[in-house]
């Protein structure tokens, strides 16, 4: 069976996709579009929510078949939470990562769903992995995906810095984001943002109207 | 009191599980084993009998890695010891599997216990015959000092011993100010205890198998090298009272 990244492929609602994680000084932000689509030319939802929590400061973005990842941040979220319970302290983010690494790794020809998971423990501080459609595992600092991250690499490239500011790095997502929304025929919708510290977790939400706009819009 | 030790499925009328009890005799029964917790770190020290000069040196290793950065110090049957490293080898590496992470010493402690205590349920199998101390450092968490004992309880640690001379032992571990020691000052001490408690008259012959886990071996449990090793036994034999002084014996420690 032909593996793509395109997710016209995928059977059924897909969340051809948006999605990223930034780190910056003191925090993360997670960060994604609200589009699912069907085949490329029906938006079978405007306003559905792409990231998904799985303990009290670790995030999931999802992408590919919304099926398989809704199921498997099920699968993943139960099982992160067992594990904080037996350890007795808040679960590392990589524990987190690598428990949804098991599972697409285990799964892999049954599954096509890409995670990006992100979060802060008092370990490591923030940090952002990605799981790949495969099963593979990577910490980055930064990291863009699904399907309209393909415009945006150009633009992450230049304009990532290390130890940004909050408001540094909420102005980077959002302008990620909305470069994206703008080219990619299947994100869209609003902007999700999850700013994720030690003191806790807040969730921004820019409406499609009110993302930045860029020349010729 | 008869008929009421015959398996492990049975209680006592005054509440008491006998084969554990018996379990636990297995374990006074064999030579002491102590482990102490410091500042930067953890030592193990194990009295070693030697029972023929015809083993060869550094043989019935009594210390077992668990993993990377976890040690292992066994007292009571070495054969229920040595599967039960396996289980504890095994535990450890699924967890790095599942979790991506070197797996806590509590949680492994707690693991193996379960596993300990789930042969003291049934009639069909005898309990383990074994104590053993955990000891692990890491970046963050610092030195962890853990127990298992045949019952299948686990407990956190400062310092303790198990085997013969436990009490002996524990008597000279309670002198010490470990929470102010490094690991290079503990593993005289705790050369200096095993010679101690050794009884040089109903056991003739020892050897004294050192380990250490901490900041001075980068997170990595192994054997105290051998130039260290030598020192520490120079100053226990030397902080020995004068009767004792001269004796020879084949303390020559193990072979690295």
């Amino acid at each position: 069976m032909e593996r793509h990244l395109m997710d016209s492929k995928i059977k059924g609602v897909s969340t051809g996709t948006t999605i990223l994680a930034v780190t910056f000084n003191g925090g993360v932000i997670i960060g994604s579009d609200s589009r699912a689509s069907i085949g490329g030319y029906y938006v079978s939802s405007k306003t559905i929510n792409k990231l998904i929590q799985v303990h009290d400061r670790i995030f999931c973005c999802i992408a590919g078949s919304l099926a398989d990842a809704q199921a498997v941040t099920k699968a993943a979220k139960f099982q992160i939470s067992f594990h904080s319970i037996q350890m007795e302290s808040p679960p590392l983010v990589k524990a987190a990562a690598s428990v949804l690494k098991e599972l697409c790794y285990n799964n892999k020809e049954e599954l096509q769903a890409g995670f990006i998971t992100a979060g802060w423990d008092r370990k490591k501080g923030p940090q952002v992995y990605t799981v790949a459609l495969g099963g593979m595992l990577l910490s980055q600092p930064f990291t863009i995906g699904g399907s309209g991250s393909t415009y945006i690499y150009g633009y992450a490239d230049a304009k990532y810095k290390p130890d940004m500011s909050k408001e540094e790095c909420l102005q980077f997502a959002t302008n990620a984001l909305a470069l994206a929304m703008g080219r990619d025929n299947v994100s869209g919708g609003v902007a999700h943002l999850v700013v994720i510290t030690e003191e806790g977790v807040e969730h921004v939400v820019i409406p499609g109207d009110k993302l930045p706009k860029f020349h010729d819009e | 009191m008869t008929s009421y030790d015959l398996s492990a499925s049975t209680f006592s009328p005054d509440g008491r599980v006998f084969q554990v009890e018996y379990a636990m005799k297995a374990v006074e029964n064999s030579s002491t084993a102590i482990g102490i917790r410091c500042k930067d770190g953890v030592v193990f020290g194990v009295e070693k009998l030697v029972l023929s000069k015809l083993y060869e040196q550094g043989s019935n290793k009594r210390i077992f890695n668990v993993d990377r950065h976890v040690g292992m110090a066994v007292a009571g049957l070495l054969a229920d010891a040595r599967s039960l490293s396996e289980v504890a080898r095994e535990e450890a590496s699924n967890f790095r599997s599942n979790y991506g992470h070197n797996i806590p010493l509590k949680y492994l402690s707690e693991r193996v216990a379960m596993y300990v205590h789930a042969y003291t349920l049934y009639s069909a199998v005898r309990p383990f015959g074994c104590s053993f101390i955990f000891g692990s450092y890491d970046q963050d968490d610092g030195p962890q000092l853990y127990m298992v004992d045949p019952s299948g309880i686990s407990f956190g640690y400062w310092g303790c011993a198990i085997g013969k001379a436990k009490q002996a032992a524990k008597t000279e571990i309670e002198k010490l100010q470990m929470k102010d020691m490094t690991c290079r000052e503990l593993v005289k001490e705790v050369a200096k205890i095993i010679y101690i408690v050794h009884d040089e008259v109903k056991d003739k012959a020892f050897e004294l198998e050192l380990s250490w886990v901490g900041e001075v071996t980068n997170g990595k449990h192994e054997l105290v090298p051998k130039d260290i090793r030598v020192e520490a036994e120079k100053y226990a034999k030397a902080s020995f009272p004068s009767s004792v002084a001269g004796e020879e014996g084949n303390c020559s420690g193990i072979s690295t």
